[in-house]
């Protein structure tokens, strides 16, 4: 029960950050939201059961990668931007496309047949479950990511280059 | 605690993963030899880079030569490694193929262009060869993980590869728009994956078809797998720019490098079919039945779109587009006529003919387009090709050759494509899609038939000559004699497209469950 | 959760009370290491350090935790207010939190009850530790930024790059010592390092080949609190005082306090992790068994501490290249061999 509580509390809280992520005009404040966002998914992890990845989780997103967004917005000092009204098709079709959208999206978990259920934390929430998969069951997908995370390096570079 | 490592890596999977090993090599060993080459020297990164797919497709005949081995002893079709999640089948090995010759023929195309785009780096060669291994994955991933990560490795260094010319506004402008829509679309399919795999409890392709076929027998109408397949479709259909996800193709044709543009109409576009099959053919055909009214109603919005916006264009790379658009549409229609729980049924074998010869013709136009970039011209609007009958007239014959082929004019390669398609409708009993299949190829015969217009009738706008290099001819000579001799002599490419089909998914399936 | 032969109410109560203890005595060591940082420094440029208040001025620290306490607490204008009171607060608290999975020695037979002398065991405790300095970065860069001054700026702006990149580099020299032990547990940890060899030399995971990550590791942690020679952030000829500018009062001495406690994580760390931990010869009544482990423990922390105020003493300040090229191109690769070299000593010898 209390685990369930505890579960819905973060769940709120991170669509609660999100939301505010998109509503905030100042950057800071929006990545901020974006950290209690990375936050609130670490400790849902940890409720299912899934230890190392929540721990990750905090380490490399809310960590090291947002660190970075707050350091680019710092040293480029940006400022508020300006509040616009918002098109009238976004507010047309946007809103009620998002409220059909997840209504539909909902409806459709609800009424999913589920099959078994599974205690929580018996997957492979563990640091040795994770590396059994990606080390066994992934191995291949887990090299060709370290492929994919040099493009993004060298892809980054390329593109940023100073004109020689 | 600690395990024997043949539990992570046999063999059997380094004999599989060879063809990726020897790219992925070859494109970091182009990295590392571009920094000790002195800048007049940069053009040999392209040739490590084609000596890399060479060593790659040499790779892939040994898988072959064991996959027939395999067949020898009775065991064809159970090529697989790393746990199930790797099938290197015929289908993959056809593929492997095609995206190596696509990928060669773009690197010839690229060297004197990036040269006059005064772009000349390494990493545009070791791009293209990740990009290579990114394919090989969605063409031979038997798990939607592997499916997904070699999805993105493709997209990553395609996204990159558009935005290559730092100093021109458009490519900026395309590879800002391809990747936002890029990754947008990479997202829905992932959300999708991801139902399936609650749904099934499993990320192997296998095992999601058997849950799918029990489960949809339970219950038809499952919203979840309805969503999920919603979802995954758009994905899929987004990387192939069907319609009415195609938005992105035409800028991000327009504004890529010229050979970029073109190795993404075949290569990066026969990925994006190889990944379609295998999740339609290997994991979605129990919910057939929903997919097919839907893909009906992409394929002739897509045809239609494709070619009626085909009409108008002034801006060759984007005619081309809209035309690589419509094309799609038509091997949607394959898709459309091709057997349940029969790969090898003739639609699905006319798909595989279309990309083989869409690979040559489509290449060998932007082969002629890429040799209208000349110093201080863009060289890509139909006013530049005009009169190129009286200033190049080999070229002006070949492009001809192409425009033909890709109107689908007999005895040329592009001809066999459309005819097993219209063949598979017809013989599926789809007379009123085959009817409109037709129409709009006579339609499609107009706009190419705009651009020879203009190459024979109309005078020369510039003097400057077109600028040819020993590459660029190879490129051109290969595109044209796979155009003309796919035409001529088609048995042998069609017995090859039937072999890539000739085993069937069930068996793939019962090797994976043993 | 409540463990072993512990009900809920005694696992409460049990925990409350080694809160309040691990938590005074941080602070008195937060505090006397101030005093002993004065001492020390002084003595090596020849001075005589605080000798006033009190006997050697031992009571120096008091009479400035008072001072803190009493003076003025200013909030500059134009400073973004939220963030610029959030962000001390962050500093100090994410510090107290780490030393919270510190285990200081083996578990305790108080009245017939088994008591772990660590306020949590968990088998992720430095997953969570490391997950936790690096949120601690938010304090000093949040305090650069909201301060709306260019001198904290700049120290923000240091400081969110050096944490971040030498976070690397510790990280990776903490994997090898993972690999040898199998296992995320502190308490774990220091139990795979118990045992000698030949009866004298300590089985210690610096001897078992963990020699050079151990350096790699003090380097990264020095980088990591914002210490001498990488004290970039707080530069004080360069940037006045960096990060922590504008602050004054109380919400300096957060900052302050904060900066001395992850200099003692930071040391626990490196006996927990390198040095056996609270291993140590054990003799004499009963009283003592419970008592010399916590005495060796605390020997290994006091010696990295006097390590940390001789190396202040002594070394100049990096130039902020030199601090970021030391990272990538020389720690980073160097950290990366030793895992390799690790774990393949491991795979050869299983």
């Amino acid at each position: 029960m209390l685990h369930l509580a505890l579960f819905l509390i973060f769940g709120v809280i991170a669509v609660v950050g999100a939301i505010n992520l998109i509503a905030q005009t100042h950057p800071i404040n929006s990545a901020l939201s974006l950290v209690v966002v990375m936050g609130s998914l670490a400790a849902e992890y940890l409720l299912l059961g899934a230890e190392f990845l929540g721990a990750i989780q905090v380490i490399v997103y809310a960590g090291a990668i947002m660190v970075l967004f707050v350091f680019t917005i710092m040293l480029l000092n940006a400022g508020a931007e300006e509040q616009t009204r918002g098109s009238k098709v976004a507010i047309i079709i946007g809103i009620p496309g998002m409220v059909i959208g997840s209504v539909a999206v909902a409806w459709a978990l609800i009424r999913a047949h589920t099959g078994a259920e599974v205690p929580v934390g018996s997957l492979y929430g563990s640091a040795q479950g994770i590396g059994h998969l990606l080390f066994r069951d992934f191995l291949l997908p887990f090299e060709i990511t370290s492929v994919l995370i040099l493009i993004a390096i060298m892809g980054a570079v390329v593109l940023a280059r100073r004109e020689s | 605690m600690a395990m024997p490592l043949h539990q992570f890596f046999t063999s059997t999977d380094y004999l599989l993963s060879l063809p990726m090993i020897m790219l992925a090599l070859f494109g970091m060993g182009v990295l590392i030899i571009d920094l000790l080459l002195p800048p007049e020297w940069k053009r040999a990164n392209a040739w490590t880079a084609l000596v890399g797919l060479v060593f790659s497709a040499i790779a892939v005949y040994k898988v072959q030569i064991a996959d027939r081995i395999a067949e020898a002893h009775g065991q064809a079709g159970s090529f697989v490694g790393f746990g199930g999640s790797l099938v290197a089948d015929r289908f993959a090995i056809y593929f492997y193929y095609l995206f190596l010759a696509g990928a060669a023929i773009a690197i010839l195309m690229s060297v004197k262009y990036l040269e006059i785009e005064r772009e000349q780096h390494g990493e545009f060669y070791a791009l293209v060869l990740f990009s290579v291994i990114g394919m090989m994955c969605m063409a031979s991933g038997y798990d939607i993980v592997l499916l997904f990560v070699g999805l993105e490795l493709m997209a990553l260094s395609t996204y990159v590869l558009v935005g290559f010319l730092r100093r021109d506004q458009r490519s900026n402008e395309a590879a800002l728009k391809y990747l936002l829509l890029g990754a947008f679309s990479s997202g829905i399919f992932a959300y999708g994956l991801s139902l399936f795999y609650g749904l099934a409890g499993s990320t192997n392709l296998g095992q999601i078809a058997l849950t799918l076929e029990q489960h949809f027998l339970a219950n038809p109408k499952d919203p979840v797998a309805i969503l999920a397949l919603l979802t995954t479709a758009t994905g899929l259909l987004f990387k192939i720019a069907a319609v009415p996800f195609h938005q992105w193709a035409p800028d991000a044709y327009e504004g890529a490098p010229t050979s970029i543009t073109g190795y993404m109409s075949v290569a990066v576009k026969a990925a994006g079919w190889a990944l379609l099959l295998r999740i339609f053919l290997y994991m979605l055909y129990p919910l057939r039945p929903i997919y097919l009214p839907m893909i009906i109603f992409v394929s002739l919005a897509t045809l239609t779109a494709g070619n009626l916006a085909a009409l108008t264009q002034s801006n060759l790379k984007r005619l081309l587009a809209y035309s690589s658009i419509a094309h799609v549409g038509y091997m949607l229609l394959g898709l459309v006529a091709g057997n349940t729980n029969n790969a090898s049924s003739t639609g699905i074998k006319g798909i595989m003919v279309y990309l083989l010869v869409y690979t040559f013709m489509n290449l060998g136009a932007f082969a002629v387009i890429t040799s209208l970039r000349r110093r201080d011209i863009i060289g890509d609007e139909i006013d530049d090709i005009a009169g190129l009958m009286f200033k190049a007239p080999t070229e002006a014959i070949l492009m001809l050759v192409f425009l033909l082929s890709l109107a689908g004019i007999p005895p040329l390669a592009g001809f066999w494509g459309k005819y097993f398609i219209f063949l598979s409708l017809i013989e599926s009993g789809h007379y009123a899609l085959a009817t409109v299949a037709v129409l709009y190829a006579v339609l499609g015969l107009y706009y190419y038939m705009r651009i020879a217009n203009a190459m024979f009738m109309r005078r020369a706008e510039t003097a400057e000559p077109v600028s040819l290099s020993p590459g660029l001819r190879l490129a051109l000579a290969i595109t044209a004699l796979g155009t003309v001799i796919i035409g001529i002599f088609p048995e042998v490419f069609l017995r090859a497209a039937a072999w890539s089909l000739s085993v069937p998914q069930a068996s793939a399936v019962a090797g994976l469950l043993k | 959760m409540p463990t072993g032969n512990l009900s809920v109410t005694t696992f409460v109560i049990a925990s409350i009370i080694k809160i309040a203890i691990v938590l005074w005595v941080l602070l008195t060591a937060v505090a006397y290491t101030v005093w002993l940082e004065r001492k020390v420094v002084g003595h090596i440029q020849n001075r005589w350090g605080p000798t006033r208040v009190g006997p050697f001025g031992l009571l120096q620290p008091l009479a400035d935790g008072l001072k803190f306490i009493f003076k003025e607490d200013l909030t500059p204008p134009y400073v973004h207010k939220f963030l610029y009171i959030l962000a001390p607060m962050l500093a100090l608290s994410m510090s107290l939190i780490a030393i919270c999975l510190i285990p200081f020695g083996n578990s305790v037979n108080i009245a017939g009850m088994n008591i772990p002398l660590q306020i949590t065991d968990t088998n992720i405790a430095l997953l969570i530790i490391l997950g936790i300095t690096s949120i601690a970065v938010y304090g000093v860069a949040l305090a650069g930024w909201s301060s709306n001054s260019k001198y904290s700026l700049l120290g923000g702006l240091r400081a969110s790059a050096q944490m971040i990149s030498y976070e690397v580099a510790l990280g990776l020299s903490l994997v090898g010592v993972l690999i040898l032990c199998g296992t995320f547990s502190l308490h774990g940890i220091v139990e795979a390092q118990t045992g000698t060899w030949f009866g004298f030399i300590p089985k210690w995971n610096i001897f078992k080949g963990q020699f050079i990550a151990f350096f790699i590791y003090i380097m990264a942690a020095y980088a990591e609190t914002n210490r001498i020679p990488f004290d970039l952030p707080e530069a004080e000829t360069e940037l006045v005082a960096g990060y922590h500018t504008e602050y004054s009062s109380m919400k300096f001495a957060m900052f302050f306090m904060a900066e001395y406690s992850n200099m003692v994580t930071v040391a626990c760390l490196a006996s927990i992790l390198f040095l056996g931990g609270w291993t140590g010869p054990v003799f004499g009544p009963p009283i003592l068994h419970a008592l010399l482990p916590i005495f060796w423990f605390a020997l290994r922390v006091l010696f990295f501490i006097f390590v940390y105020i001789w190396v202040r003493g002594t070394l100049p300040r990096f130039r902020y290249d030199q601090l970021m090229s030391f990272a990538w191109k020389f720690l980073l690769p160097l950290a990366i061999a030793n895992v390799m070299i690790t774990a393949l000593v491991v795979a050869l010898r299983s």
